[in-house]
Order: C-alpha cells, then sequence, then structure tokens
C-alpha cells in the first residue's frame, strides 16, 4: 500500500520551502500561544477557586504541568524528528531535532524548578526521590548527553547523526525510567501526588490548566520555528536563496 | 558463529597481552569502595546498610572507565574501517567486543565483588545476590556503554562526554541491581529484581548491536 501525502508535505523536506512555510505559520501560533497562555494564566492564577487543601499554592500548577508535558513530547520529536533525518536522510529534519534539543532541556529544567517550589509548601522538602522527580532529572541529563554530543563534532552531519542515534536509544529508556523508579520507591509517594490528576479536579481548575497547555504547545512551536529557521540560514548560508534574502533587507 | 568466537579470540588475546587494562578496573574497583568508609563513617550497621549501593555504583563506575578502550585502539590503527568494509556480520564482530569487555570488566568485577561486599559490612544472605546481580546487571552495562563508546570513538574528547551520554542510560540497570542485594540481605525473594535485570540484558542484546553499528559507521566516516 502506497499512502499519498499532500505536495506541501514533501516540500517540508526542503529547507527552503521550509523556511517559506514556517514564514506564513509562525505569526499565527505566535498570535494563538500569546492569547491561550494570557487567558490561561489571568483565568487560572484569578478567577479558578484556590484548593481546599493547598490553597493558592497550587496555582503554580499552570505552569508546572504544561513545561512537565512539553518536557517529554519535546523528547519524542526530537527523537522521531532524529530517525526521519537518519532513515530517510532529510536535512530539515535534523535541523528540528537540533532545534528541539535546548527547548526541551530548558523545559525539563522548568518543570523541576516549579515542581520544586510547589513542592516547598505542600510536601515540606524542595526534593523528594519521588518517581516523577528522578526520571523527570533523567530526561534533563539526557537532553544534556544530546546537545553536548551534537556539538562535539565538527562536522555537522556527523553530529547529526550520532545525537538521532543517541536520542533513539535514550527514548528506549523513558518509559523503563517511569516504571522502575516507580517501584523503586513506591514507599516515597504520597497521597498528595494525587491532586495532579484531572479527574479529581473541579473543572473551573482543569479547564484554565487545559488552555494553559494548549497555549505552551503553540509557544513551543514558535520557538521550535525561530530556531529551525536560523538553523536553516546557517546551514544553506552558501546557498543562493540565502544570499538573495540576505541581500533583500 | 566461528567468526565470532576468531573475533572473541583476537580481542581477548589482544587484551591479554596489555594485562593492565585488566588489573586497572578490578583496582579502581576496590579503590572507590573504600573511599566510602573513609568517607562517610568506618560503623557497621551504617556501612551494612550502603553496602549495596556502593557495590553496584563502584561497578558501574568501573565498567564505564574502561568503556572508552572498546573500539579506540582498533580506530586508531585503522583496522575498524577495514572490519566495517568486511562482508562479515557487523553485529557479531560489534558481540564479540562487548563480550571482551564484559569478560574483563564484569564478570571479573561480579568474582572479586564479596571482598569489597566483606569489607563493607554487608549481611550473608546479600553476597549471592550481588554475585548474580552484576553478573546479569554488566553485560547490559558493557551493551549500553559501547554505544557510547562508538559514538565518541571519532572524537580527541571522548572521555568525559561518554560519561554524559552512558549514565543516565545505566540508571535502570542500577536500580534494579542494588535492589535485588537490598532485598536479598534482609531475606526477601530477589527472583523478580533478577528477571528484570535478564529481561534488560535481552533487550540490550537484540537492539544495542544495531545502535553500536549504526554509531560506529557515523564515527568512521565522519
Amino acid at each position: 500500500m502506497k499512502i499519498k501525502f499532500p505536495k506541501w508535505f514533501y516540500q517540508l523536506a526542503s529547507p527552503r520551502w521550509f523556511y517559506d512555510i514556517t514564514s506564513k505559520l509562525l505569526p499565527w501560533f505566535a498570535i494563538a500561544a500569546l492569547l491561550l497562555m494570557v487567558i490561561g494564566s489571568v483565568w487560572g492564577l484569578a478567577f479558578a477557586p484556590a484548593d481546599y487543601q493547598q490553597g493558592n499554592s497550587f496555582r503554580i500548577i499552570y505552569i508546572h504541568v504544561p513545561t512537565a508535558i512539553l518536557a517529554q513530547s519535546c523528547y519524542m520529536l526530537m527523537a522521531i524528528a532524529g530517525g526521519i533525518g537518519l532513515i530517510w536522510k532529510i536535512k530539515v529534519a535534523h535541523v528540528i531535532a537540533k532545534s528541539c534539543a535546548p527547548i526541551g532541556a530548558s523545559m525539563a529544567v522548568l518543570a523541576l524548578v516549579t515542581g520544586a517550589i510547589w513542592g516547598k509548601p505542600t510536601w515540606g522538602a524542595w526534593w523528594v526521590w519521588d518517581a516523577r522527580l528522578t526520571s523527570m532529572l533523567v530526561l534533563f541529563f539526557l537532553y544534556i548527553g544530546v546537545i553536548a554530543l551534537t556539538s562535539a563534532f565538527e562536522h555537522i552531519a556527523s553530529g547529526d547523526k550520532a545525537a538521532a542515534v543517541l536520542a533513539l536509544v535514550g527514548i528506549v529508556n523513558i518509559p523503563i525510567i517511569k516504571y522502575s523508579v516507580e517501584w523503586w520507591n513506591t514507599l516515597h509517594q504520597g497521597a498528595t501526588f494525587k491532586v495532579t490528576e484531572k479527574p479529581a479536579m473541579p473543572s473551573e481548575m482543569w479547564i484554565p490548566l487545559l488552555i494553559m497547555i494548549i497555549g505552551f504547545y503553540c509557544f513551543f512551536a514558535v520557538l521550535l520555528m525561530s530556531r529551525a529557521r536560523t538553523e536553516v540560514l546557517r546551514r544553506e548560508s552558501k546557498t543562493d536563496w540565502v544570499k538573495l534574502l540576505v541581500e533583500r533587507y | 558463529m566461528s567468526f565470532f568466537l576468531a573475533a572473541l579470540r583476537r580481542d581477548l588475546l589482544l587484551t591479554f597481552r596489555r594485562r593492565n587494562d585488566i588489573i586497572n578496573p578490578l583496582a579502581f574497583f576496590l579503590m572507590v569502595g573504600v573511599l566510602f568508609p573513609l568517607g562517610v563513617s568506618p560503623e557497621a550497621s551504617l556501612l551494612a546498610q550502603l553496602a549495596p549501593g556502593v557495590v553496584w555504583v563502584a561497578a558501574l563506575l568501573a565498567s564505564l572507565l574502561s568503556v572508552d578502550g572498546i573500539f579506540r585502539s582498533d580506530f586508531d590503527d585503522g583496522s575498524l574501517e577495514h572490519m566495517l568494509v568486511s562482508p562479515r556480520s557487523l553485529l557479531l564482530l560489534v558481540l564479540a567486543k562487548v563480550t571482551t569487555h564484559w569478560l574483563i570488566s564484569g564478570f571479573c568485577l561480579a568474582l572479586v565483588s564479596p571482598v569489597l561486599a566483606l569489607m563493607l559490612f554487608l549481611p550473608n544472605e546479600g553476597f549471592a545476590p550481588l554475585v548474580f546481580s552484576l553478573l546479569l546487571g554488566t553485560p547490559t552495562l558493557s551493551l549500553i556503554g559501547a554505544i557510547g563508546a562508538a559514538l565518541t570513538v571519532g572524537l580527541r574528547k571522548g572521555g568525559i562526554l561518554i560519561s554524559l551520554l552512558v549514565l543516565p542510560l545505566y540508571i535502570p540497570v542500577l536500580i534494579f541491581g542494588a535492589s535485588s542485594v537490598q532485598a536479598g540481605s534482609i531475606g526477601l525473594p530477589i527472583q523478580g529484581y533478577l528477571a528484570l535485570l535478564a529481561a534488560m540484558l535481552v533487550l540490550s542484546i537484540v537492539l544495542a548491536p544495531f545502535a553500536i553499528v549504526a554509531a560506529l559507521k557515523i564515527s568512521v566516516r565522519s
């Protein structure tokens, strides 16, 4: 069976088309990200009801959960893009994978820091060797490894391929880390952690959270496209279309 | 199979001609273990509690330290390139190299580990789980480490980079390895942990060689 994709999908593989298409998409994503994040954060921080146990300290959830989700989906995107680049030798896929790594690492740091700030008033400690915390820390280390490996190669193409192999190997590890650490420290998992489960929340609390998550995804798309566009320009700096582009400005 | 044995024989022979490569990881393993009683406390009850984790961490670091050399000499003298262009199965070749690394690091470490465990006052019930978990866990470490070694073999500054790449991937093995010793030393069943270590080993034997070969091709062509 042969699957036929629309024409623009194939054109995405060309750095030049990628640059053109993203220049049209970027403003829309930027507007959506701004609107959703403003609505979500104002609603979440000012109007959502306070938690009956944690009071107002739970409101950091509106930053913490979106960053934590993004840190994980960013890794998946990085590994899948790296795999596509390895298999079909598509340059843009490697550009995407390379642009993902620093964004994902910062999201992991944000998730860890907001988690620590949230943990202090609710658990009484900045850090607990809990399953989720440890797995997020390991995810951060995996990002660091990918970034370090990409920059260690002088030859760009080899660095891309090596980082893609590492990202794909790391993907096998993500579910293992998650479950193994859960078995490792089951005693330390308090019931407090259940607050983050959506069904246990009233809708006034989770609707702004959902808005924030979608807003963060749009924000991520904006960051990713800007980084990838810069990277495309840097790598294609010897081609005619980039020279034309530079002359025009 | 005969190709695998021939490759294994060659690598083992090369290793035995440089005996330091066998002694160094073992000496390192014992020294790291000795640092803990001196650094933390020589008290027997405290050390007995720490022992499973300390022995496992020391074994992991010793294995990591020697993993950089798996492909290094073959890369430097150019024989790795010849191996990559040869018609023989690269997967078997890579498995032979990893097996050699395991025999001189993990296997020897598992045999020596009771000595360190004794010095750290590990309860008697913990000795068998320690040796078995190291025998099952260290091959996985060698396989994962070989991926990192293959990715960095073409780089001049491979040393610290390899630990950045490989250590996060070692964590699951460490968790189950140390937990099995902990469970064994207080008389709990350890079959579950050993089964998980074996599962990780099977998974990495099946998947890691592909990643190692891909990484070697990238490193050699760069």
